[in-house]
């Protein structure tokens, strides 16, 4: 009985939300529209319909990742800070829809290293392409740069602050994986102070009827401030130190990355790293559709031996990001 | 104390009557020199005279400042609104108190408050910086530039 229930549901919640991204398709004109020339610099940057549209591109393009959108456009990838994954992620992305790239990948190659401010980088830059990619250590680099800019900008990552391509995946990758992103149970695991990831995430995420669970050490608390937004927006959400207390509640497991630099006290920071390890039998009673996310590096948080588990997603998460990010470019650029 | 304007005794008109100008009443006396700072009256060439620690049925102390000739535009007092919330601005002409205004925060503040985030680019390039007002009470202001909130104990004022 319970089983057909469930499968009774899970039609249900296709039917939905293939009723729900059809509308959206529906009013996609507007929101291309709309997106035109548009900097993205922080998740917020985009409406709820906004995101859920290019969800849908993203979808596409999965489909048909190869297609000659760009042709005889030009973007920039700027990386003030160092960023392989990210940068060859855009550059895939613009290079498979047949656009050219310019750019640099650290400062010491660019002409910053001789004193030039990002104002003038910025500006010059901007009369050399249609889009500047831009990751930065100082945070809000990229809301500056977008003020000044002549083109659009997309944030790659501004030292704390933002990454909101990074959370449009994430949210992809949720969507895919649970067939939804309404009513789900999200629990994050690690450093959830200093994690820029999960404050994304949680914002984004809160759209949906989320219910959070937030696993960390004492130090690594959630902020105040994030727990109290989600207060006012009357949402559930439970603390604990333990990763075991929470798991089997879980339909997506987020783990971050723990890191020595964070821990004031040295001792308190080998007292905790072996704990936030993600093992495989860990994984016995959590749900079917339970899947895990890591927006990656990974150091050891996720033990190897879960690669090969069917709930470990965050490599095909990586990939995802490719699609979104080229759903991204050519709706600000107008070619979509 | 005594706040006459009534011009009748000479001794209290030198020291506290002004003719015609601004008195800024109930300030947090330990803001009084940020109120200064904030409105540049270091700048003023007229006369204006200082008050502070006298007593306040509703603020136990207060501070005061009398500013001869000058009014201020309703932003120019908005952005006191930062340290003296509960501040009142009496606008005197001939003697007589006018207009009584008071402060209100405002939604934006713009250059008159550093960031308090070492990492944020305001810190590093020549940036105005400009802070949105995200809750009233206490007051607590968004960086639009690196996002982080901060309460009145980081308010440090350019
Ligand atoms: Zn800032």
């Amino acid at each position: 009985m319970d089983k057909i229930k469930f499968i009774h549901t899970t039609i249900l919640r296709k039917v939905y939300l293939c009723y729900a991204f059809e509308c959206v398709k529906n009013a996609a004109n507007s929101f291309a529209m709309n997106l035109k020339n548009r900097s993205l610099v922080s998740i917020t940057d985009f409406s709820k319909e906004e995101q859920l549209y290019i969800l849908s591109l993203a979808q596409d393009f999965e489909k048909n990742p190869v297609r000659n959108l760009l042709e005889n456009r030009v973007v920039a990838t700027l990386f003030f800070e160092p960023s392989t994954r990210t940068r060859l992620s855009f550059e895939s992305a613009v290079s498979r829809l047949g656009g050219k790239i310019i750019g640099f990948s650290d400062v010491a190659s660019s002409s910053m290293t001789k004193g030039e401010t990002l104002k003038d980088t910025i500006k010059i830059v901007s009369n050399y392409c249609d889009l500047i990619v831009m990751r930065h250590y100082l945070e809000g680099a990229a809301r500056y740069a977008s003020e000044i800019s002549l083109v659009p900008i997309v944030n790659a990552g501004d030292g704390a602050n933002q990454h909101p391509t990074q959370t449009m995946l994430d949210m992809y990758s949720i969507y895919k994986t649970q067939g939804t992103l309404d009513n789900l149970k999200i629990l994050m695991v690690g450093d959830l102070k200093y994690g820029r990831t999960v404050h994304s995430l949680l914002m984004a995420m809160s759209q949906f009827n989320t219910t959070f669970y937030f696993v960390s050490p004492k130090e690594l608390m959630m902020p105040e401030e994030y727990k109290l937004y989600l207060e006012k927006l009357k949402l559930s959400y439970y603390e604990h130190t333990d990763l075991n207390e929470y798991i089997g509640e879980a339909d997506i497991v987020y783990m971050t990355r723990v890191q020595k630099e964070r821990f004031s006290d040295p001792l308190e920071y080998e007292k905790t790293k072996n704990v936030y390890i993600l093992r495989s039998e860990m994984l016995k009673n959590t749900k079917p559709n339970m899947r895990i996310l890591h927006p990656l590096p990974r150091v050891n948080e996720i033990d190897v031996e879960v690669d090969e588990h069917e709930k470990a997603y965050y490599f095909a998460q990586a990939q995802n990001g490719l699609y979104v990010r080229q759903a991204i470019i050519t709706s600000i650029l107008g070619v979509i | 104390m005594s706040c006459s304007h009534s011009g009748k005794d000479k001794t209290q008109l030198q020291v506290n009557a002004i003719r015609e100008g601004t008195v800024i009443d109930h300030i947090p006396p330990q803001n009084l020199f940020k109120v200064i700072s904030i409105l540049n009256l270091h700048k003023i060439t007229t006369q204006i005279t200082f008050g502070t620690n006298f007593d306040s049925q509703r603020m136990g102390k207060k501070a005061l400042i009398k500013i001869e000739g000058v009014f201020f535009t309703q932003e120019e007092i908005n952005k006191i609104a930062l340290v003296a919330p509960s501040a009142k601005l009496n606008l005197i002409k001939n003697y007589e108190v006018v207009q009584k205004l008071p402060v209100s925060i405002p939604d934006k503040v713009s250059g008159i408050i550093k960031c308090y985030n070492p990492n944020c680019v305001t810190n590093h390039e020549k940036v105005t910086t400009l802070f949105h007002v995200v809750e009233n009470h206490p007051i607590m202001l968004k960086c639009h530039f690196c996002e982080k909130v901060m309460t009145e104990e980081h308010f440090i004022f350019i």
